[in-house]
C-alpha cells in the first residue's frame, strides 16, 4: 500500500509518502522529511524526547500515526519554541547532552502558552513526561523561570496580554542571540 | 602598521576564560534542534544495519541459516562469525568478546549475525528471518557460585594489620545487595560507516574514547589503523555506556562488505541489551569500633557480577577494593573483591565505576555503628574522617586536601527543610497519584559520604593530547584547539575554549571536530577530562605562548602539540592490595531528607544537599550541572533503577519498566562547593562528575531507614521492602 498525505510542518506544507500504514509521526518526520529535531530516545511514549505540537496540542510523536495527520499542523522544536525559551535553556546550563532538549523545549512552550508564570510545582507537573538523564532537572526549572520572566517583560514592553500566540517559527539555522545567562557569561557564541 | 599582537602574561582573567560559565558552544544548535546526533546521521545510498541477537543467555549454536533473510527483497548482506575479516574477538582490557558469536552464546542479547537492508524495517524483518539453531543450555547466573568455582575475572585482596588482634567494643555485620543499574543515556547507540575508495572505512560514532575504539576495531577488520578513520558523532549522554564497542565493528563490516554507507541505530530495548551495565554486588561487611566509635577494623567480602565478558571488570574490582572502606582511617583491614564470570549481561563502566557499590555498604555500616553506639551519623563520620596526610587502605598517602570533617560540619549552616503546614499532593509520596494527604507519612534524614579516584589507576598511562594553533584571522588572533576528547554532554568543549582564552588571552577559539587524526585524549570517564585533556590544552597553549614571545604572529601561525600525563601510579599488590594506585581522590557528602508513606511503601525525596570539594571551580554552571546530574543517578539507584534479572534474562528492557528519575522525583538540590586546590592538578582542579553519584544513594537510604526504622540492606529500595510484603 501507498499513502500520500500533506502536513503543515513548522509552517511549511510538506508531502509524505508512506508505504506502511502504521508509521509513526516521529519516523515520518525524521526519516522521510529529514526533520530530526524530534528525537528518538525510546519510541514507546515514555521519554518525551519526540514531543511536538499537533494542532497546538503537545503529543509524543512516536505514538501518533502519521496516517492520522492529513492536513494537520505539526510544530517541532524548530517551529514551536519562542526564542526566550531557547535562550534561557542555553544560558542556564539546562542543556548538557541535549538529547532531551528539543522535546523539553516544546513542552515548556506548551506550558508557558497556558501559564505564563508557572510555579515550581506547576513546572514539575508539566515536564513530568520529559526524561533528562544529565541535569537532574535543577537547571531546567531555573531556565523555565528565566524564560517566563523574559516573555513577561517583553509582553509588558509590547503591551501584549499575558498569554499570547506563539511567535512565527524562527529558522533553525539562525542563531538566537544568546543573552547573559542565569549565571552564565556570554562570549559572543563563536567558539 | 598595526600594533603587533603580544602574548599575554598569565594568568589572564579573560572574558569567557577559566572560572567563568560561557554558554556551551553547541548550545545554539541543541536548542534549535539542529545539532546532529549519531542517530541523525544520513548518507546517500545508505543502508540500515541490524543485529541478530541471541534470545538465550547460554546456548550452543548448531547452525545459522541466512538463506531466508538473504532472499528478502532489499537485503544487501547477511553476515555471521565466518565473515569477520580478521581478529574474531575484541575488548577494552582483554580481547575476549566475539564480534559475532561462533559456537555459543553467553548472555541474552549476544550478537550472532548482522543484516544490511535498504530500510530499517526490512533490516529488522530480515534479522528475524535469520534462523539460528540453538541448543539451549542452563545459564550460570549465580556470581557467588562462580567465585566458589574460581570463575572470576579478578580477585583483589587488601590486607593491612590483623583485624583479629583488635578488641572492639562494638561490631556490626551486615550483608548488602546492589541491583544492576543501567546508564540509560537518552541517545541510542548509533553510527554511520562509509567505505573509503582506498579500501578503508570512515566511521562516525558516538563514543567515549575514539582511540580505544580504533585499537579494537582495526584488528577485527584486518585493516591498518590509518585505514580506519573515526570521527565523533553527536552524543546523547554516555555515563559509561559508550566505553565498550556497540555498533562500531558491525557497521564497518557491513559497509566494507556492501561497498555502501551503513547506518546502525539501536532502539531502546536493544540498547538495554547492547551495552554493559553497572556491576550488581553482594557484599558482606563487618566493622569493629571502640566505644567512642573509632574504627578498629573492617572485613569485607565483595562479589561483583562481571557477567559473560571481561569488559572493564578488572579495573572495577580494583576500585571496589581500594575504596572498600571509604574515606575513613582504619588500621586493620581484610577485604576481598571478586569479579565473577557468569552468563548474565556483561558489566563494566558506569559513573562511579566500582566506587558506588561499596559506598552504599560502608556508609550503611557507619550508620549501623552510630546506631549501636548512640552517636549521630555525622559524629561517627567525623571521628573517622580522613584528611590530608591520611592513608588509604592501599597504603597510599592522601597528599592533597581532603577536608571531610569540615565538609560534614557545613550542614549545620543548612538546616533540614521544615515540614510545611499545608502540603500539596505533589510534595508527598505518591505525588499526583493523590495516595495520601499526609497520613502514614514519616520523615527521615540521612547522610552519605563518597570517596572516588579521579583518572585511570594502577599504572595505566591514560595520557591526553592537544594540538593548539594560533593564527591571525582578519587581523584578530584566533586559537584553534584540536583534541580527540569526547564531549558527552559534560561541557568539556566549553572548558577547552575557556582554557585557550585564559592561556592565550584571545577572545575567539575554534574547536576542531574530535577525531583520530590527532593523538589520543583518553576516555571521557573516571571524571578525568578536565584534568587530562584540560591539562593537555593548557600545556599546548603554554607552548604556543612561549613561541609567541619569540616572534610576531603576523609572520604566520604558531602551533604546538602536547601530550599531558598525570603522575605515575602503581598496580595494587595481588596479595596485600598495597600500592599507590590512584592519581587523585575526590570527596562528596550528601544529606537527604525523605518522606515515606509506610502504608504504601512510597518514598518522596524532599531534600538532597551536596557538599563537594572540587579543588578549583573552572566553570560554575557546568560544575553544578555535573553535581546535580550525578546526584540524580544516585537517587535513581536508591529508590528506582534496577535491571531485573531472571535466570540471565533482563525482564525490563524499556523505559516503561526501567524507571529513571523524572522531574517529579527530584527534589530541589542545594550545593555547597568547596575549593581546596590540589597543587598537583592543572589549575588545582579535582575531577567532579562521579563523586556525587556515590554519596547520594547511601544518604537517601539512610534517610529512609531513619524514617522507618527498617534495616534496608538492598538498593534500589522498593515499596515491598518498606511495607513488608514479599
Amino acid at each position: 500500500m501507498r499513502l500520500e498525505l500533506t502536513l503543515l510542518v513548522d509552517g511549511e506544507a510538506v508531502t509524505a509518502v508512506l508505504d506502511r500504514p502504521g508509521e509513526s509521526l516521529l519516523r515520518t518526520l525524521r526519516e522521510r522529511l529529514g526533520r530530526t529535531g524530534a528525537k528518538n530516545a525510546c519510541e514507546q511514549g515514555e521519554c518525551g524526547s519526540c514531543t511536538v505540537l499537533l494542532d497546538g496540542e503537545a503529543v509524543v510523536s512516536c505514538l501518533v500515526a502519521t496516517a492520522q495527520c492529513e492536513g494537520r499542523e505539526v510544530r517541532t522544536v524548530a517551529g514551536a519554541v519562542p526564542g526566550e525559551v531557547r535562550e534561557a535553556f542555553a544560558a542556564c546550563g539546562a542543556v548538557q547532552c541535549g538529547f532531551c532538549t528539543p522535546g523539553l523545549l516544546v513542552s515548556v512552550a506548551d506550558l508557558l502558552g497556558r501559564n505564563p508564570d508557572p510555579a515550581d510545582a506547576e513546572i514539575r507537573e508539566a515536564l513530568a513526561g520529559n526524561l533528562c538523564r544529565c541535569t537532574g532537572y535543577e537547571k531546567i526549572i531555573e531556565a523555565v523561570h528565566r524564560a517566563a520572566t523574559a516573555r513577561t517583560a517583553e509582553n509588558t514592553h509590547t503591551g501584549a496580554p499575558g498569554t499570547r500566540p506563539l511567535p512565527p517559527s524562527p529558522s533553525p539555522e539562525k542563531d538566537p542571540t544568546l543573552p547573559h545567562g542565569c549565571d552564565s557569561v556570554m562570549t559572543e557564541g563563536r567558539t | 602598521m598595526p600594533e603587533p599582537h603580544k602574548p599575554p602574561t598569565p594568568p589572564q582573567r579573560a572574558a569567557g576564560g577559566v572560572g567563568t560559565s560561557p554558554v556551551r558552544p553547541d548550545a545554539t544548535a541543541k536548542v534549535n534542534g539542529a545539532f546532529e546526533y549519531a542517530s541523525d546521521l544520513r548518507a546517500d545510498r545508505m543502508l540500515w544495519g541490524h543485529t541478530v541477537r541471541s534470545p538465550h543467555p547460554r546456548a550452543r549454536i548448531l547452525g545459522v541459516d541466512t538463506a531466508a533473510a538473504e532472499a528478502i527483497p532489499g537485503v544487501a548482506a547477511v553476515l555471521t562469525h565466518a565473515d569477520v575479516p580478521a581478529a574474531k574477538h575484541y575488548g577494552l582490557i582483554e580481547s575476549d568478546q566475539p564480534v559475532l558469536a561462533a559456537d555459543g552464546t553467553h548472555y541474552q542479547g549476544e550478537p550472532v549475525a548482522l543484516v544490511a537492508a535498504e530500510d530499517l524495517e526490512t533490516a529488522r524483518l530480515a534479522a528475524e528471518s535469520v534462523k539460528v539453531d540453538y541448543e539451549v543450555l542452563e545459564p550460570r547466573c549465580d556470581p557467588r557460585r562462580a567465585v566458589e568455582l574460581g570463575e572470576v575475572f579478578r580477585h583483589q585482596p587488601v590486607r593491612i594489620g590483623d583485624p583479629d588482634l583488635t578488641e572492639p567494643a562494638v561490631v556490626v555485620t551486615r550483608e548488602y545487595v546492589v541491583g544492576m543499574q543501567d546508564q540509560a543515556p537518552l541517545g541510542p547507540e548509533s553510527g554511520l560507516a562509509v567505505p573509503s575508495p582506498d579500501g578503508g572505512v570512515e566511521l562516525r560514532v558516538a563514543t567515549q574514547w575514539l582511540h580505544s575504539d580504533l585499537d579494537q576495531i582495526a584488528p577485527c577488520l584486518g585493516l591498518e589503523p590509518d585505514m580506519v578513520r573515526i570521527t565523533m558523532a553527536g552524543i546523547g549522554g554516555a555515563f559509561g555506556a559508550r566505553e565498550d564497542l556497540s555498533v562500531q565493528i558491525h557497521m564497518a563490516m557491513l559497509a566494507l562488505k556492501t561497498g555502501r554507507p551503513v547506518k546502525m541505530m539501536y532502539d531502546r530495548a536493544e540498547s538495554f541489551l547492547g551495552h554493559v551495565h553497572r556491576h550488581p554486588a553482594r557484599m558482606r561487611y563487618e566493622h569493629g569500633a571502640d566505644a567512642e566509635g573509632r574504627l578498629l577494623y573492617v572485613k569485607a567480602e565483595i562479589v561483583l557480577d562481571g557477567g559473560a565478558y571481561a569488559s572493564t571488570t578488572d579495573a572495577v574490582v580494583a576500585n571496589a577494593a581500594s575504596l572498600a572502606v571509604g574515606p575513613y582511617e582504619v588500621e586493620h583491614v581484610a577485604v576481598d573483591v571478586w569479579g565473577a564470570i557468569t552468563d548474565n549481561p556483561p558489566c563494566g563502566a558506569m559513573r562511579g565505576f566500582g566506587g558506588v557499590q561499596t559506598c552504599f555498604a560502608y556508609e550503611s555500616q557507619m550508620d549501623a555503628l552510630a546506631d549501636e553506639l548512640g552517636i549521630s551519623p555525622v559524629e561517627i563520620r567525623r571521628r573517622n574522617a580522613v584528611s590530608q596526610g591520611s592513608k588509604l587502605i592501599t597504603g597510599q598517602l592522601i597528599d592533597a586536601p581532603a577536608p571531610l570533617a569540615d565538609m560534614l560540619g557545613r550542614f549545620t549552616a543548612m538546616p533540614v527543610p521544615a515540614i510545611a503546614a499545608e502540603r500539596d499532593a505533589a510534595d508527598l509520596p505518591g505525588g499526583f497519584g493523590n495516595t495520601t494527604r499526609g497520613e502514614g507519612v514519616v520523615r527521615g534524614v540521612g547522610y552519605g559520604v563518597g570517596l572516588k579516584n579521579i583518572c585511570y589507576s594502577e599504572g595505566f598511562d591514560d595520557y591526553s593530547t592537544a594540538r593548539v594553533r594560533l593564527e591571525l584571522v582578519d587581523g584578530e588572533p584566533v586559537a584553534f584547539v584540536h583534541t580527540a576528547a569526547a564531549e558527552v554532554g559534560q561541557g568539556h568543549q566549553t572548558l577547552q575554549a575557556q582554557i585557550a582564552r585564559t592561556e592565550l588571552g584571545v577572545e575567539r577559539v575554534e574547536l576542531l571536530p574530535a577525531d583520530t587524526s590527532v593523538g589520543s585524549a583518553g576516555s571521557s570517564s573516571a571524571s578525568r577530562q578536565s584534568y587530562m585533556t584540560g591539562g593537555a590544552v593548557k600545556a599546548a597553549c603554554e607552548a604556543v605562548r612561549e613561541l609567541w614571545t619569540e616572534r610576531d604572529l603576523a609572520d604566520g601561525p604558531i602551533e604546538a602539540v602536547r601530550e599531558f600525563r598525570h603522575r605515575e601510579t602503581k598496580p595494587m599488590d595481588p596479595v596485600t592490595g598495597q600500592g599507590d594506585s590512584h592519581v587523585q581522590m575526590a570527596l562528596c557528602v550528601h544529606r537527604a531528607t525523605v518522606d515515606v508513606d509506610v502504608e504504601l511503601g512510597l518514598v518522596k525525596v524532599v531534600e538532597l544537599t551536596a557538599v563537594q570539594d572540587v579543588g578549583t571551580i573552572l566553570n560554575p554552571v557546568a560544575l553544578e550541572g555535573q553535581i546535580h546530574g550525578g546526584s540524580a543517578q544516585g537517587l535513581g539507584l536508591a529508590v528506582m533503577e534496577e535491571l531485573v534479572m531472571d535466570e540471565g534474562r533482563v525482564r525490563n528492557a524499556s523505559f516503561t519498566d526501567y524507571l529513571i528519575p523524572t522531574i517529579l522525583d527530584m527534589p530541589p538540590m542545594r550545593l555547597d562547593i568547596l575549593e581546596n586546590a590540589d597543587p598537583a592538578a592543572p589549575y588545582g582542579l579535582r575531577g567532579a562528575g562521579e563523586p556525587p553519584t556515590l554519596s547520594a544513594t547511601p544518604a537517601i537510604v539512610a534517610a529512609i531507614r531513619d524514617a522507618t526504622g527498617l534495616p534496608l540492606t538492598r538498593v534500589p529500595v522498593r515499596p515491598e521492602h518498606l511495607v513488608g510484603t514479599p
